[in-house]
């Protein structure tokens, strides 16, 4: 059943992003794009970290991602029209994009494997509980919990600046 | 593994409690004409049925045999999608929500609740934020201005409104210590309800929720007067209906949402409803069903009493005055529990 | 001449807002169980007040012979156009010699202004307090002399409506 349902979802989340990339409508990339969160929350609620998973819905789904479509719905992107040229400045971009993420994914995933693996039978259960998630946040975490809220400060006063030029 | 009888009462429960919110939206129709009726010296729809009682039925079937109109501007595939994003949310929220105290049967206790998942106040505040969608994907798909600016205002809205409401829960949450509502409706009957500890987040709380379910004063997404009729101008036959519905559906969710939070959920005061057996099954979902109508009538006659807010009062309101309050709220609330340790 | 602007000064408590919205809601409240002015229409009637103008009627005289002496002033004074009169040489010898031998109100044209009613020398023509005569058809809302003087039949005994929220079945003309 947990496997069966853990394909449906892989399966779901993986065509959900490769629609967000492929299709050249900004706003069903958005949608599949939050279809793609809800995946990955039900991947999550598999895994019983059902605060993480909940999170996952409630600040990228529910927050963030209205913000993003908030933006495609005001600069009202037009569909994007395929471009002609086998060399073109995009293509470069997109060649070494590609390099930079194959390189990211061959540092990150043997260590994650070796993390996933490490993990003892038996912890996985409370693995995603609030008072595990809180306690990890606020100690071993704490420096980078703060730079991060610190960072949030920053850009929450640069926005109110450049958008209220008299204060 | 699950076994037939939790399979079977959860398959009942999931009925019961889907029924109920349809009925309970049926009869929040009604209750809305007729008592906006007795408020302006008027009686309100009496005549389909006993006393009007089958017009939401006559109502139902007029939007079924409506024409369904899909304009040629709106963008088809998100325009069938909004009304569909908007109601699956509203209709799921009730699942965590305790309507009753646990019952015995053939010596097994059943929850009175669809699904008691560990972080049931997160779970509904993900749905409610995920509810927006349908409303922005409703204003945008349409292609036409009034409900683009609709959609807006909702998206901007109900962001605003969240964090406020957020924080208010986080009071409570700190002072019961758990993030079902069963611990937090056990904490109460232990102690007294939430609403004489956290005053502040159940005033914020019952301002935020009229908000979220746009509600008057806070129905500026939908603003008949300046909007015709918002995000769901364009629509029309059983789609508009399925606006309609998951809107009371919101309000209802939201009103035992307020009632468990604040008022002890199915709690009777003073009565322990174990000691009564089945009898006190039996009250303790009444107790349930009658502080949500208080809250549901509530609703209806601030709808009846109060203007609507202007977009910048509703803005100024959210971000100067109910989020600082919110923050205090939570401030002092981690005073008060550090210095009883 | 000096002009005292009255400016509004919100006092404390009205910058609260809270007090004001208690007091709204106590008012619409209260209202939810004061006496409701609805009138249930088909079974209760709005009784019109005197001098109401509704559906016309041709009044008669005593012995039962018709006032209107065809003189078609009223089709004459009508704003709308809407009397259609037929004249003939009277039957009878006292001094009328006219009567009409058809009369006919488009109701639909009629917009109820009562100039017939003034114009009448022999106050032969009337508006009543008739006003439910709404119907399917146009043809069925032209109504004839036999119509009028059936009108005049069943109004001239008291108002119908209070006769018909007493419980007794009037109908007016034809059920027109």
């Amino acid at each position: 059943m947990t496997t069966a349902l853990f394909y449906l979802f892989a399966a779901l989340l993986i065509g959900s992003a490769l629609f967000v990339v492929l299709n050249r409508n900004p706003m069903y990339s958005v949608v599949a794009l939050v279809f793609g969160f809800a995946n990955l929350a039900g991947i999550y609620f598999l895994l019983e970290a059902y605060f993480i998973g909940a999170l996952q819905v409630l600040v990228y789904a529910g927050a963030i991602m209205v913000l993003f479509l908030f933006v495609v719905m005001l600069l009202d992107v037009k569909p994007d029209k395929p471009r002609r040229g086998l060399v073109h400045l995009d293509r470069w971009w997109f060649a070494i994009l590609v390099v930079l993420f194959l390189g990211l994914l061959l540092g990150i995933v043997p260590g994650a494997v070796r993390l996933i693996t490490s993990v003892p039978a038996g912890h996985e259960a409370d693995i995603g509980n609030v008072e595990r998630v809180g306690q990890a946040l606020f100690t071993s975490y704490l420096l980078p919990f703060e730079v991060a809220a610190l960072l949030l400060t920053v850009a929450l006063i640069g926005t109110v600046f450049l958008a209220k030029r008299k204060i | 593994m699950i076994d037939m009888f939790e399979l079977l009462a959860i398959i009942i429960k999931v009925l019961v409690v889907f029924a109920g919110t349809l009925v309970g939206i049926m009869i929040m129709t009604l209750a809305e004409r007729r008592v906006a009726g007795f408020i302006q010296y008027r009686l309100g729809p009496n005549r389909v049925g006993f006393g009007g009682m089958l017009q939401p039925i006559a109502d139902g079937l007029k939007f079924f045999s409506k024409e369904d109109v899909i304009p040629g501007q709106a963008n088809r595939p998100l325009f069938l999608l909004a009304p569909l994003a908007v109601m699956i949310p509203a209709l799921m929220t009730f699942a965590v929500i305790p309507f009753g105290a646990p019952m015995e049967i053939a010596g097994r206790v059943v929850k009175l609740q669809v699904a008691d998942i560990n972080i049931g106040l997160l779970y509904i505040l993900a749905l409610t934020s995920i509810g927006v969608y349908g409303l922005v994907l409703a204003g945008w798909s349409a292609g036409s201005k009034y409900p683009q600016l609709g959609g807006l205002r909702s998206s901007a809205q109900l962001i605003s409104y969240e964090l406020a409401m957020g924080l208010a829960i986080i009071g409570v949450i700190m002072i019961s210590g758990g993030l079902t509502l069963n611990q937090i409706i056990a904490y109460q009957q232990e102690t007294g309800w939430n609403i004489w500890k956290q005053p502040i987040a159940a005033f914020i709380f019952l301002i935020t929720i009229y908000a979220e379910t746009n509600r008057l004063p806070f129905d500026l997404t939908e603003a008949e007067q300046e909007l015709v009729g918002g995000y769901h101008t364009e629509y029309s036959a059983f789609k508009f209906a399925m606006f309609f519905l998951s809107e009371y559906a919101n309000m209802i969710t939201a009103a035992a949402f307020m009632v468990c939070l604040f008022f002890g959920g199915w709690d009777v005061p003073f009565i322990d409803e174990a000691a009564l057996g089945g009898w006190g099954v039996l009250l303790s979902v009444a107790s349930f069903l009658g502080k949500t109508a208080f809250f549901l009538f509530l609703y209806i006659l601030v709808r009846w009493t109060l203007p609507r807010f202007r977009y910048d009062q509703l803005m100024r309101l959210g971000w100067k005055f109910l989020l600082p309050l919110a923050l205090l709220n939570v401030f002092l609330t981690g005073l008060v529990l550090a210095v009883k340790g | 001449m000096a002009v005292v602007v009255k400016t509004y000064e919100p006092k404390f408590w009205d910058r609260f807002y809270l007090p004001a919205i208690l007091k709204g809601l106590a008012i619409t409240l209260t209202r939810i169980f004061v006496r409701k002015d609805t009138i249930l229409y088909p079974e209760h009637k709005h009784v019109p007040a005197p001098g109401y103008r509704g559906l016309h009627r041709l009044n008669k005289h005593a012995d039962g012979r018709i006032k209107c002496v065809a003189c078609e002033m009223c089709a004459t004074a009508c704003p709308s156009n809407c009397i259609t009169i037929e004249p003939s040489a009277a039957p009878w010898d006292d001094g009328e010699e006219r009567y009409p031998i058809k009369f006919e109100i488009n109701l639909l044209r009629c917009i109820y202004c009562g100039f017939c009613e003034l114009a009448c020398p022999k106050d032969a023509i009337e508006l009543t307090e008739v006003y439910d005569f709404a119907n399917y058809t146009r043809d069925s809302l032209v109504i004839d002399m036999d119509g009028l003087l059936e009108v005049y039949e069943v109004t001239s005994q008291g108002s119908i409506y209070t006769r018909q929220n007493a419980g007794q079945p009037v109908k007016v003309a034809q059920q027109l």
